[in-house]
Formats: C-alpha cells, structure tokens, sequence
C-alpha cells in the first residue's frame, strides 16, 4: 500500500527520508506521480513537505538561494532571476511549470533535467538536509555524481553566486517540439569576462551523459581568450570532451554528437538558433 | 487503508471528499465528485486532458495528489458556462470549429482561461505557448488558436478569463 505523510517542518522530511528506504519526496510530482500511475510505485510513503521555508526565494542580492520546492513557473514570476528564465522556461508546457520543483529537476534522469544543467554552470552548491540534523552544502558535481546510490536525504534549497552581468549567463535547449520538446540536449556557459577576456568558464550539457556534465575541454580552450571566432572554433573542437550522449526515442547518439559543436558554436556566438 | 477527508472550492461551491492517501485530483473530481470536464488521457502529463485550475494556475489533476487540494479553488471547464449561455472561450471554439472530437476541449477552454486572464491580448506566439503542453490530435490546432485570438479580442474579452464564478 502507498501511503502519503505530510510533514510540516523540514526536519520532519528529512528524519523520514532517511529513516526509511521505502520513503519518497514528492516535490511537484511531475515524475513521481508518472510511477503511481504506471503502477511502478505501489508500496512505500510519499512524503510531502508542508513547510514554507521549502518555497522560499531569497533572489535580491549577489548570493542566491531557491528553495527545493520552488516551482518553474514561481521562478519564472521573480525579476530577480531574469538570468534564470530561459531555463525554468525550458521545462514543458504552462501546466508541468506551476507544478515541476527546482527540487525534484536534481532528480530527474536525463534528457531531463535542463534546469540543473543551468545551475551546474553557476557552480550551485545543493543543501541536503539528511536525518534531522542541519542541512550541508555540496557541490553540484558532487551531489549529481552520487545521485544514482540514491539515499541522499531532503534537497531543502540550491545556492549560486549571481553572475556579474546578466549577459554573462547563456542558456540553451535545443528540441526538435517547439515552443515543448523534450532535449535533444541543453547548453548553458557562464562566460565571465576580465578585461575583455574569459576568465574561468564554466559550460555545462545535458543528455550528453548519464548527468548534465561540465565540458571541461571548452572550459580550458575559452580561459584567457577574447570570444571571437578563433576561441569560438577551439572551443567547438574540444566540445565533446567527457561527453558520453545515449540514443533514445530523441535522438541517436552519432545524431547528438553532430550537432553538439554547431549549437555550442552558436550559443557562444549569441546567434540565433 | 483508512480513507482522509480532503474540502476544496469547485467552480464556486464548496466540495468535501474521502480519498485514498495518494489518489490524484482527477479521480476525485471524475468518480468521486461526478465532474467529468477533465478526461483521462495519458495519466503522464503528456496530453493536458486533464488539465484544471488551482488557485488560477493550470495543474494537471493526473499528477497531482488531492490531498494537496485542501482549501484551494479548483475550477474546471464544467463551471465556465452560466447555466445556457456560453463563456466567450466556449462560443469561440464553436464558432471556429475548434472541437472535433472534444476530448481535447475542456483541457484547451482551461489553458485558454488561464492565459486570458493573465493577460488579455495575447499575441499569436503567447497562444501558441499556453497550449504547448495540450494534445489535439483533430483539429491541426489553428482552429484552437484562431477561436483563442478571437475571445481574446471579442467585446467580452475582459470576462473571457473568468468563468461564471470568477
Ligand atoms: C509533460 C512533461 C514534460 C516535461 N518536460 C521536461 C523538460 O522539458 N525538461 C525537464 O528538465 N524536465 C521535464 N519534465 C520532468 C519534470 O517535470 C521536471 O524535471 C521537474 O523539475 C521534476 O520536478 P518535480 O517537483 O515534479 O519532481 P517529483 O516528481 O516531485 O520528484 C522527482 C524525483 O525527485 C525526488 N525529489 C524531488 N524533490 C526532492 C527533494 N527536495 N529532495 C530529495 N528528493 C527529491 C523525488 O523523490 C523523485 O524521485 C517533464 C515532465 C512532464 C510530465
Ligand atoms: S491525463 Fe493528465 S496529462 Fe494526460
Ligand atoms: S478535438 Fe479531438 S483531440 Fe482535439
């Protein structure tokens, strides 16, 4: 039997979560729920978090924090994070953003996942609440490395730095559905600039591994340069470095490859698609 | 397992249910409570059949837990017609062709609703993005579209995203 505990503090969640094995959050619900209507997840507790401290924004000033249980489309309503609307608004249609969590994004396995593939080019450090003690910063690549062992406790917020200039953050997804498709890959670089030149990049890809990864190769071919079409090609040579792209029902991986370096490309030339 | 009690506002009446711990919003309102707008299509998010409002945002019932409804205001495309007369939303559609088949329909009228309410004069592309994540698998969608634009633009275009409780 599935049963659902909703808990009204943080710590409530999390003493439950790691308690127990059998014990699912449900943030949005956007995946889950798929899994309770598939008859996949018949047994176990669904645990739901009443707290408002899981829905807070703290978006103002140069050190960010979002909430788990911050929706797309909340996101989307905060000026604050302009920067950030391209990719919240990457996340299916109006109906799937009033409900889908920047929470349960950490989650979701690949080719979704496109708004965590934004904030492991801002460098987040994800809070993990485990048991009832206080929660921990980890690093991005951290937590989405051990992801898969699964067990990880209550995500209860992500943290980032503002980027310096709003300009500096560039972000992607590229689907063959518009204005909703599912990724054939998301792209997001923060390009910030020092004197005219790049000064440590970060760019990260989605459904081009198991987990959004960083593209290191790009990173190191960028660093020091000014952004012009030289920098621009030498980063399209080094851009499926690390990558490890799957074929799905998207598209294939030769396919995923192709293309990777042509919006790369683009994306740091501020064209068009 | 013992049933929980859940009470929210449907399309401006107040409405009280036993559910199941994890049953979804849209098999309360379809067996529990007899409002049968929104459809069952997929049960994945895919289709928007099952499209409704929560507190004004559209949500989809198939993926959301009713337990999570307490105290909210639900509204379906069954609450936008005032008894005979049409909401403007409903009589665009008619007058475009808009609904072949239907099963579409009350998921389009509730994105449509959401939309017009927010914002009035919506351009094409606006249209466009609100029904993204709604199937019709009928119409080829310019009917939906051009039926939208036309509420949207009619005299009674300030009442369009509003519903006869609104
Ligand atoms: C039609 C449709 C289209 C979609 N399109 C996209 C898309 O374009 N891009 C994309 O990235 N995603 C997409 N998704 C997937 C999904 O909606 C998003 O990834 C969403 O952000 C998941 O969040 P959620 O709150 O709904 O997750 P849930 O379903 O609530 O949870 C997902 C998983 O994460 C765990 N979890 C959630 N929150 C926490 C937390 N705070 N702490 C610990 N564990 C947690 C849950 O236990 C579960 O295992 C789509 C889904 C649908 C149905
Ligand atoms: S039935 Fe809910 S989206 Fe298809
Ligand atoms: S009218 Fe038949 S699915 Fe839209």
């Amino acid at each position: 039997m599935l049963d659902v505990r909703s808990c009204a503090s943080l710590s409530e969640a999390a003493g439950i979560l790691s308690g127990d094995r059998q014990a699912h959050l449900i943030g949005g619900g956007t995946l889950v729920m798929r899994e309770v209507n598939e008859g996949r997840l018949t047994s176990g507790t669904l645990v739901r978090v009443t707290d408002p401290a899981f829905r807070q924004m703290s978006a103002g000033g140069a050190r960010i924090e979002i909430g788990a249980g911050v929706t797309m489309a909340m996101v989307l309503a905060n000026r604050d994070l302009a920067f950030l609307h391209p990719a919240a608004r990457a996340i299916g249609g109006p109906a799937v953003r009033t409900m889908a969590t920047v929470g349960g994004n950490l989650f979701a396995q690949t080719p979704y996942g496109d708004f965590t593939v934004a904030l492991l080019a801002l460098d987040a450090q994800i809070v993990v609440q485990a048991g009832y003690s206080s929660g921990r910063g980890i690093p991005i690549e951290e937590f989405l490395a051990a992801r898969e062992r699964g067990g990880q406790g209550l995500v209860t917020a992500v943290q980032f730095a503002r980027p310096q200039n709003a300009g500096d953050f560039r972000f992607r997804k590229i689907s063959r559905v518009k204005p909703k498709g599912i990724s054939l890959m998301s792209i997001a670089a923060l390009l910030p600039a020092a004197g005219g030149r790049i000064s440590q990049p970060r760019i990260a890809y989605g459904a081009m591994a198991p987990t959004p990864v960083r593209a290191r190769g790009v990173e190191r071919a960028l660093e020091g340069k000014t952004l012009d079409a030289g920098a621009i090609h030498a980063a399209r040579q080094a851009a499926l470095e690390g990558c490890r792209p799957a074929t799905d029902a998207i598209a294939s991986e030769w396919y995923r490859r192709e293309v990777l370096p042509v919006h790369l490309g683009r994306l740091l030339a501020g064209e068009e698609r | 397992m013992a049933k929980v009690p859940v009470q929210f506002r449907l399309n401006g009446s107040d409405r009280a249910a036993f559910v199941d711990a994890p049953e979804t919003l849209l098999e309360t309102l379809r067996r529990g409570l007899g409002d049968f707008a929104p459809k069952y299509g997929c049960g994945q998010g895919a289709c928007g059949v099952c499209t409704v409002l929560v507190d004004g945002e559209p949500q989809l019932s198939c993926l959301t837990l009713s337990i999570s409804c307490e105290g909210r205001q639900i509204e379906t495309a069954s609450g936008m017609a005032n008894g005979p007369e049409l909401h403007p939303l409903q009589a665009a559609f008619m007058d475009h062709f808009a609904a072949q088949c239907g099963f579409c329909t009350p998921g389009m009228l509730t994105v449509a609703r959401a939309l017009l309410s927010r914002n009035p004069n919506p351009t094409r592309d606006e249209v466009v993005e609100a029904i993204s994540g709604n199937i019709c698998r009928c119409t080829g969608y310019e009917p939906i579209i051009a039926a939208i634009l036309t509420a949207a633009g009619s005299p009674a275009s300030r009442r369009a995203g509003g519903g006869n409780h609104a």
